[in-house]
C-alpha cells in the first residue's frame, strides 16, 4: 500500500479534518465570541476541499489509480462529483446559520466544526468501497447530525427533533449493520468488489435478506417511503439552517452511496433490489405529494417535498444504467439548488422583530408586500413541482428518459402521473402568496448574504440554467461511466 | 472436550441472553448481559482468539456492564407502572414476535440450504504466520484499515463534542459577587443623581 498516493487522494478529507480540528481548539480558547470568525474560516475550508475535489470530476477519474488504502477508499470522478455537492450545500450552510442562531442568542462556535465533521463524514461515505468504510462515514455524519437537530437545547422542538432523529437513526444503523453482517458472512468479504464476484449467478437468500436489510437501513437516512416516517418532525423541529442541511447534503450522500452499493456490489444480481427501489420510489412519490397537502407549516411542506424528490431520484437509479445513474446525478445537482433556494428563502420569512415565521399562512399577499421574495419563492416552487420553463423540469425529464431507455414505460407513467399530485401543493403556495389577502406578518429586512444566496440558486433554476445542461451532463456522464467501469 | 466446551459456551450465551430481556428486574438483566460477555469470551477462547477474549472481559464486563449497572440503579424505575399497558399491547408483541421467528427460522433454513465454507483466510487477510493474536490485530488495524481507524477516531470525537454542546452550560452567577474595593471606591456623588422632574412627567434613570 502506497501512502504517499493515498494520501494525495483523500486531499479534501485531509483539509476538512485538520481545518475542523484546528478550529476546535480556536472554539476552545476564543470560545463563542470567535463563532463567526469560525464559521468563516469553515466556509473557507469547505471551499478549499471543493477546490481539490473538482480536478477529478473534470477529468472523469477512475481505474485502479482512485484507490486508496487498499480497498478501502475511491475517490473516483462519481464520488468527487457528489462531494462538490455535499461541500457546496454545507458551505450554503455556515452562510445562513450565523444569523439565524445570532438572532436568537444561540450562536456557539461548535455548529460550524459540526457542519464540517458532518461533511466530512458524508465525503467518506460517498467514496466508500468497503462496508467498513461505508459504516463509518454513515456514523461519523449521523452522529454530528443528531446534535445538529438537538443544537437548540432550549426549544423543546429541537430537543424533540434530535431525539427523535437519534432513536430512528440508531434503529436504521442496526438494521443496516445486520444487513452488512449477513452479506459479510454470505460473501466473505466486505469490499464491494469481492461482493459482486461472491454474488454472481444464483443469490443465495442469505443474502438476498442482507441485501434487503441494507436497503431498508438506507432507505432510512434518504428518507425514503415506507421509512420516512421521522421526516416531518426532524425538519420541523430543527433549527431552520440545519433543516436545509439535512434536505441537501445527506440525501446527496446516502443516495450517492445507495447507488454505489448497488451498482459495485449487487450489479450482476440487479433484478433482486430493482423492485425494492421501484416500490421506495413510487411510494415516496405519492406520499411525498399526499402528505403534503394538509400541511400548514413551510418547514413540514418542504420535508414532504423531500420525500416527494427522493422517490424522483431513485426513479434514475432504478433504471440501473449509465444513463439512469447520470440522471440521478443531474437530478440531485438541481435538487440541492432547489432546496437551498426553497430554506433560504423560508429564512428570509421575519416578521418585524427579525423573528422566524414558519406558518404558510403568513405567506398570503407576499407578492404585495415583498415582491422579489414571493416571486423567486415562486419560480423555486414551480421549479420544484417540475413546470417546463424552470431547471426543476429538466431533472425529471432526464430522469423519465433514463427509464424509458431502459425499457421501463409503465414506471415512468406511473411516476409522471404522480408528479401531477405533487404540482398541487406547491401551485398552493404560489396561490396563497399571489391571490390571498395580505397577512402582513412578513415584514422583516433581509441581509447581503441571503439575498446573494437566494439569487445564485434562482439564477441556476431560472431557464438560464439549460446553459448548464451540456456541462452538466457531460459531468454527470463522466461519473456514471466511473462507477459502472469495473476497476 | 472441545466440542463439550463449544456446546456448554454456546448454550449459557444464549441462555444469558433469553434471560437477559426476559427478567422484570433490570438490574438482573446486567447481571445475565455480564454472563453472557463471559460465555462469548469463553467462545472466543476455542477459536484462538484469546487477546479479543481478554479484551472482551476487561472491557466489556470491567467497564461497559458495570456502567450499565450504575445506571440502570440510578433510573428509579416504576415496576408497577412497567407492567400496566401490557395485555393492551400484546397482540402487537405478539405479532412482532411472530415475524421475527419466521425470520429466524428462514434464516436457519438458508443457511442449512447453502452453508458457509470457513476456509482458510489467504492474501491480505491472511494472518502473520507465527505472529500472536495481538500482532495480527495490531497489523490490521495500524496497517490495513488504518485510516477505519483513524476515522473512528474522529466519530468518538464528534460524540465528544456532542454530548458537551448539547449539556455543558456557562456556569452563570446566581447571586450577584460582592466587590469589596469596588464598594469602598464607591462616592457619593456617582451614587446619587440629583433630578428635577417636570410636573407630570416621569423619571429616566
Amino acid at each position: 500500500m502506497d501512502y504517499a498516493a493515498s494520501f494525495a487522494l483523500i486531499a479534501p478529507e485531509l483539509v476538512l479534518t485538520i481545518s475542523g480540528l484546528v478550529l476546535l481548539l480556536v472554539a476552545a480558547w476564543g470560545g463563542d465570541k470567535a463563532s463567526r470568525m469560525i464559521s468563516i474560516a469553515a466556509a473557507v475550508s469547505l471551499g478549499g476541499a471543493f477546490a481539490l475535489a473538482a480536478p477529478a470530476v473534470c477529468t472523469g477519474a477512475t481505474g485502479l489509480d482512485t484507490m486508496a488504502f487498499g480497498d478501502l477508499f475511491r475517490a473516483d470522478a462519481y464520488a468527487n462529483l457528489a462531494k462538490l455537492m455535499i461541500f457546496a450545500a454545507a458551505g450554503a450552510v455556515l452562510v445562513v446559520a450565523p444569523r439565524f442562531f445570532t438572532g436568537i442568542g444561540e450562536m456557539r462556535a461548535e455548529y460550524p466544526i459540526l457542519v464540517v465533521f458532518a461533511a466530512l463524514g458524508m465525503s467518506i461515505m460517498v467514496s466508500a468501497t468497503n462496508l467498513l468504510t461505508l459504516y463509518i462515514g454513515l456514523e461519523l455524519n449521523s452522529l454530528a447530525a443528531y446534535v445538529l437537530a438537538a443544537f437548540l437545547r432550549d426549544d423543546e422542538r429541537s430537543a424533540e427533533a434530535g431525539l427523535k432523529y437519534f432513536v430512528l437513526g440508531a434503529l436504521a444503523s442496526g438494521i443496516l449493520l445486520f444487513g452488512m453482517s449477513l452479506v459479510y458472512g454470505f460473501a466473505g468479504t466486505t469490499n464491494f468488489m469481492g461482493i459482486a464476484e461472491a454474488v454472481q449467478g444464483d443469490l443465495s437468500t442469505g443474502m438476498l435478506f442482507g441485501l434487503i436489510f441494507m436497503l431498508a437501513g438506507l432507505a432510512f437516512k434518504i428518507s425514503a417511503a415506507p421509512f420516512h416516517m421521522w421526516t416531518p418532525d426532524v425538519y420541523e423541529g430543527a433549527p431552520t439552517p440545519t433543516t436545509m442541511f439535512f434536505a441537501s447534503a445527506p440525501k446527496v450522500a446516502a443516495v450517492a452511496l445507495l447507488a454505489r452499493v448497488m451498482m459495485e456490489g449487487f450489479g450482476t444480481q440487479v433484478d433482486a433490489w430493482r423492485q425494492v427501489v421501484i416500490a421506495a420510489a413510487l411510494l415516496s412519490i405519492i406520499i411525498g405529494a399526499l402528505g403534503a397537502i394538509g400541511q400548514t407549516n413551510i418547514k413540514r411542506l418542504l420535508a414532504f417535498s423531500s420525500i416527494n424528490n427522493v422517490g424522483f431520484i431513485l426513479i434514475g437509479l432504478a433504471a440501473a444504467t449509465v444513463t439512469g445513474i447520470s440522471a440521478m446525478l443531474v437530478y440531485l445537482a438541481i435538487y440541492v439548488v432547489m432546496t437551498v433556494g426553497s430554506f433560504v428563502a423560508v429564512l428570509l420569512m421575519r416578521d418585524a422583530e427579525g423573528n422566524q415565521v414558519e406558518g404558510i399562512s403568513d405567506l398570503a399577499g407576499l407578492s404585495t408586500t415583498r415582491p422579489a421574495l414571493a416571486a423567486v419563492m415562486a419560480m423555486l416552487m414551480f421549479s420544484l413541482a417540475g413546470i417546463p420553463p424552470l431547471f426543476g423540469f429538466w431533472g425529471k425529464f432526464v430522469v423519465f428518459e433514463a427509464v424509458v431507455q431502459a425499457d421501463m414505460l409503465a414506471l415512468a407513467a406511473i411516476g409522471i402521473a404522480a408528479s401531477v399530485i405533487g404540482a398541487f401543493y406547491y401551485i398552493k403556495v404560489v396561490k396563497i402568496m399571489y391571490f390571498d389577502e395580505p397577512a402582513g406578518t412578513i415584514t422583516g429586512e433581509g441581509d447581503t448574504p441571503h439575498w446573494a444566496l437566494l439569487f445564485i440558486c434562482a439564477a441556476i433554476v431560472s431557464p438560464l440554467g439549460y446553459l448548464l445542461t451540456p456541462w452538466l451532463g457531460e459531468l454527470a456522464d463522466g461519473a456514471a461511466a466511473s462507477l459502472m467501469l469495473p476497476a | 472436550m472441545t466440542v463439550f466446551a463449544f456446546y456448554m459456551f454456546a448454550a449459557f450465551v444464549i441462555a444469558s441472553g433469553a434471560m437477559t430481556i426476559l427478567s422484570r428486574n433490570p438490574v438482573h438483566s446486567v447481571l445475565w448481559l455480564i454472563l453472557a460477555f463471559f460465555n462469548a469470551a469463553g467462545l472466543m477462547v476455542l477459536v484462538g482468539a484469546e487477546f479479543l477474549a481478554m479484551l472482551l472481559i476487561v472491557v466489556y464486563v470491567g467497564a461497559v456492564a458495570v456502567l450499565f449497572l450504575f445506571v440502570v440503579m440510578m433510573l428509579n424505575i416504576d415496576f408497577a407502572e412497567m407492567r400496566a399497558g401490557f395485555m393492551k399491547n400484546a397482540p402487537l408483541g405478539l405479532a412482532v414476535a411472530v415475524i421475527l421467528l419466521a425470520e429466524l427460522v428462514l434464516g436457519i433454513g438458508a443457511y442449512r440450504a447453502g452453508r458457509l465454507e470457513l476456509g482458510t483466510p489467504t492474501g491480505d487477510a491472511a494472518p502473520i504466520a507465527g505472529a500472536s493474536n495481538i500482532e495480527n490485530i495490531g497489523a490490521l488495524l495500524y496497517g490495513k484499515y488504518v485510516f477505519l481507524f483513524e476515522a473512528a477516531g474522529i466519530i468518538l470525537l464528534v460524540a465528544m463534542i456532542g454530548a458537551i454542546v448539547l449539556t455543558h452550560r456557562e456556569r452563570r452567577a446566581t447571586r450577584g459577587h460582592q466587590n469589596i474595593a469596588k464598594q469602598n471606591a464607591r462616592r457619593p456623588d456617582e451614587a446619587t443623581v440629583n433630578v428635577k422632574p417636570e410636573y407630570g412627567q416621569g423619571v429616566e434613570l
